[in-house]
C-alpha cells in the first residue's frame, strides 16, 4: 500500500489557484459597462460560433472567458436555475444576486473539492430600472464582486480596468461605450482585435432585454 | 436530486439537456397526474372556443373570454390565447387550470430550449413539442379532465402562417387553412369554412375571427359573445413575420360591434 505523499493545505491552494490563473490568462479578455440605455458587454472573440456572452433571464446576462467548455458547463447550469425559480415562483424572483451567489458556491465547491479548479471568469449583469445596473464577477475560486459602472475579466482584466477609469463615462450611446471599449482593449493589449462579440441589455427592449450587436452596425469609420 | 433546495447550480441535466420539462421531471417537480380510481371527478372551470386562421402573412388567433363550470359561468374574462414565444401563439380550451398550467410550461420550454441551444426550435419542432405535453395529459383526459391546444405561429423557414391542431391523445394534425377547438369549435368551423378566403388582410382574418365567434356564441352557452356593456371582447392575435402582436381592443371594439349587429 502506497501512503500518498503530504501537501499543506495553503501550498494545495497556492498551486491550484496558479493553475487557474495560467489557464484564465491563456484567454482573451472581456469587459462590461453601464451605457445610457443599459449594459454593454464587449469580448474580444475572432470565433462568430463560439459565444461567450449569453441571455440567461429576462434582464440578467452571463459573460464568461477561459475554458469553453468549463464556463459552457456553468452557463448552461445557470439558465436551469433561473428558469426553475422563475417557473416554480415568479419572474421577478429571479435576480443576479441569487444566480451570482449560486455560481460563487459552485466554483467555490470545484475549487476545493475537485483536482482541477474550473479555468474560469464569470460575469453576471442585470438591468435594474432605477438605472444602477449590477455587475458581479466571479473568480475561479468562488470569489464573488460587486462592481460598479464597468468591470473586466480575464488575463488582461487588470489593465482594462485601468484603462477603463479614464475612458468610462456615464451615460454614452452604444457607439461611444462600443469605441471607449475598443480604446481599452487596445491600450490593454497593445494591438489589434482579432474580432468582436458584442451584446447588450437593451432597457427599451420590453421583457427580453438581451439582444446580441453586429459591430459592423457600430463602428464609427 | 428530487425536492432540491435552490443551492449549487444543477450542473447534472438529463440528456439530451436542452428540455425544461425533462428537467422538471429529473427533479420530481412536476404535478402528479392521476385521481385515484373511484372517485367522482371534480367540477372545475373550462375553457370554450378558441380558433386560428391562415391569412396572407401569417396566422390570426381568437378566443372567447367565458370560462363554465358545468351551466355556470365560472370567469367571464379569462384569457385563453396566449404567446408561446416571439413568432408563435397557443390558444387552449378544456380544463382551465391544467390549460394555463400548460401554455406556461410550454412557455418556459421555449424559452429555455432557444438560451441553451443558441437558437429556437423550428415551428415544427415546437409544434411536436406541444404534442407531448398533451399526451402527458392522457390519464387525466380519460377521467374527463381534458385539455386541448391549438398552436400557430410563423414558420422562418416556410416563410408563411401554419397551424396545428390537437386532439386528447396528444394527436398533431397540422391544418390548411383554420382550425378551431373548444364546446363552440364545430359552429366557429363551420362558420369559418363558408366565409375564410385564401390571401385575406391581418384585418380581414380578425373580421372573420370575431365573426365566427359570435357566430357560435348564437348556439353554444358555453361560447361567450363580445360583452359591450361590460367593454369585453374576444382576444385577437396576429402572428406574421415581424412577430406575435396583440389586437388593441380599439381595433377589435367596432369588429365586434358590427358582428354583433348583424347577426340573425
Amino acid at each position: 500500500m502506497t501512503i500518498p505523499f503530504y501537501v499543506a493545505p495553503e501550498q494545495l491552494v497556492r498551486d491550484k489557484a496558479e493553475f487557474a490563473r495560467k489557464g484564465i490568462a491563456r484567454g482573451r479578455s472581456l469587459v462590461a459597462m453601464d451605457y445610457a440605455d443599459g449594459v454593454l458587454m464587449i469580448a474580444e472573440n475572432p470565433s462568430t460560433a463560439l459565444r461567450k456572452i449569453s441571455e440567461m433571464y429576462d434582464r440578467i446576462a452571463f459573460a464568461g472567458v477561459g475554458r469553453y467548455n468549463e464556463f459552457e458547463t456553468l452557463r448552461k447550469a445557470g439558465i436551469r436555475q433561473a428558469d426553475l425559480m422563475g417557473y416554480l415562483y415568479s419572474r421577478d424572483d429571479v435576480t443576479a444576486m441569487g444566480l451570482a451567489t449560486a455560481f460563487s458556491q459552485t466554483l467555490g465547491m470545484i475549487f476545493t473539492r475537485d483536482p482541477k479548479p474550473f479555468e474560469v471568469e464569470i460575469l453576471i449583469t442585470e438591468l435594474s430600472p432605477d438605472g444602477g445596473h449590477r455587475l458581479f464577477r466571479i473568480s475561479y475560486d468562488g470569489t464573488l464582486y460587486d462592481e460598479r459602472q464597468f468591470v473586466a475579466i480575464g488575463g488582461k482584466a487588470e489593465r482594462l480596468t485601468e484603462a477603463l477609469e479614464s475612458l468610462w463615462r456615464p451615460d454614452m450611446t452604444v457607439q461611444e461605450a462600443f469605441a471607449a471599449g475598443e480604446e481599452a482593449f487596445r491600450q490593454a493589449e497593445g494591438r489589434e482585435s482579432e474580432g468582436w462579440e458584442l451584446a447588450a441589455l437593451d432597457a427599451n427592449l420590453g421583457r427580453r432585454a438581451f439582444r446580441r450587436i453586429d459591430p459592423a452596425e457600430l463602428s464609427t469609420n | 436530486m428530487k425536492g432540491r433546495p435552490f443551492g449549487p447550480l444543477p450542473i447534472d441535466a438529463p440528456v439530451p439537456g436542452s428540455s425544461f420539462t425533462d428537467l422538471l421531471e429529473s427533479f420530481g417537480l412536476t404535478p402528479k397526474l392521476s385521481i385515484p380510481e373511484g372517485t367522482a371527478v371534480p367540477m372545475v372551470p373550462e375553457g370554450t372556443t378558441v380558433l386560428a386562421t391562415r391569412y396572407a402573412d401569417g396566422v390570426v388567433m381568437a378566443g372567447d373570454r367565458r370560462a363554465t363550470e358545468g351551466h355556470l359561468v365560472a370567469h367571464r374574462r379569462i384569457r385563453k390565447v396566449f404567446p408561446a414565444d416571439r413568432t408563435s401563439g397557443i390558444a387552449i380550451a378544456g380544463v382551465a387550470g391544467l390549460a394555463i398550467d400548460m401554455v406556461r410550461l410550454f412557455q418556459v420550454e421555449l424559452e429555455h430550449y432557444e438560451k441553451i441551444e443558441g437558437v429556437a426550435l423550428s415551428l415544427e419542432g415546437k409544434a411536436s413539442f406541444l404534442a407531448r405535453l398533451v399526451r402527458n395529459q392522457l390519464p387525466l383526459a380519460f377521467q374527463g379532465l381534458a385539455v386541448v391546444p391549438l398552436f400557430a405561429g410563423y414558420d422562418q423557414i416556410a416563410r408563411t402562417g401554419r397551424v396545428f391542431s390537437y386532439d386528447v391523445v396528444g394527436g398533431r394534425y397540422e391544418e390548411t387553412d383554420f382550425a378551431s377547438t373548444g364546446s363552440g369549435s364545430r359552429l366557429a368551423k363551420s362558420y369559418l369554412r363558408t366565409a375564410y378566403e385564401p390571401d385575406m388582410t391581418a384585418d380581414q382574418a380578425a373580421e372573420l375571427a370575431v365573426r365566427a365567434l359570435v357566430a357560435a356564441s348564437q348556439e353554444d352557452t358555453a361560447t361567450g359573445g363580445p360583452d359591450l356593456l361590460r367593454g369585453i371582447l374576444p382576444n385577437v392575435v396576429r402572428i406574421d413575420a415581424s412577430g406575435f402582436e396583440e389586437m388593441d381592443d380599439d381595433v377589435i371594439l367596432p369588429i365586434a360591434q358590427n358582428a354583433v349587429e348583424t347577426i340573425r
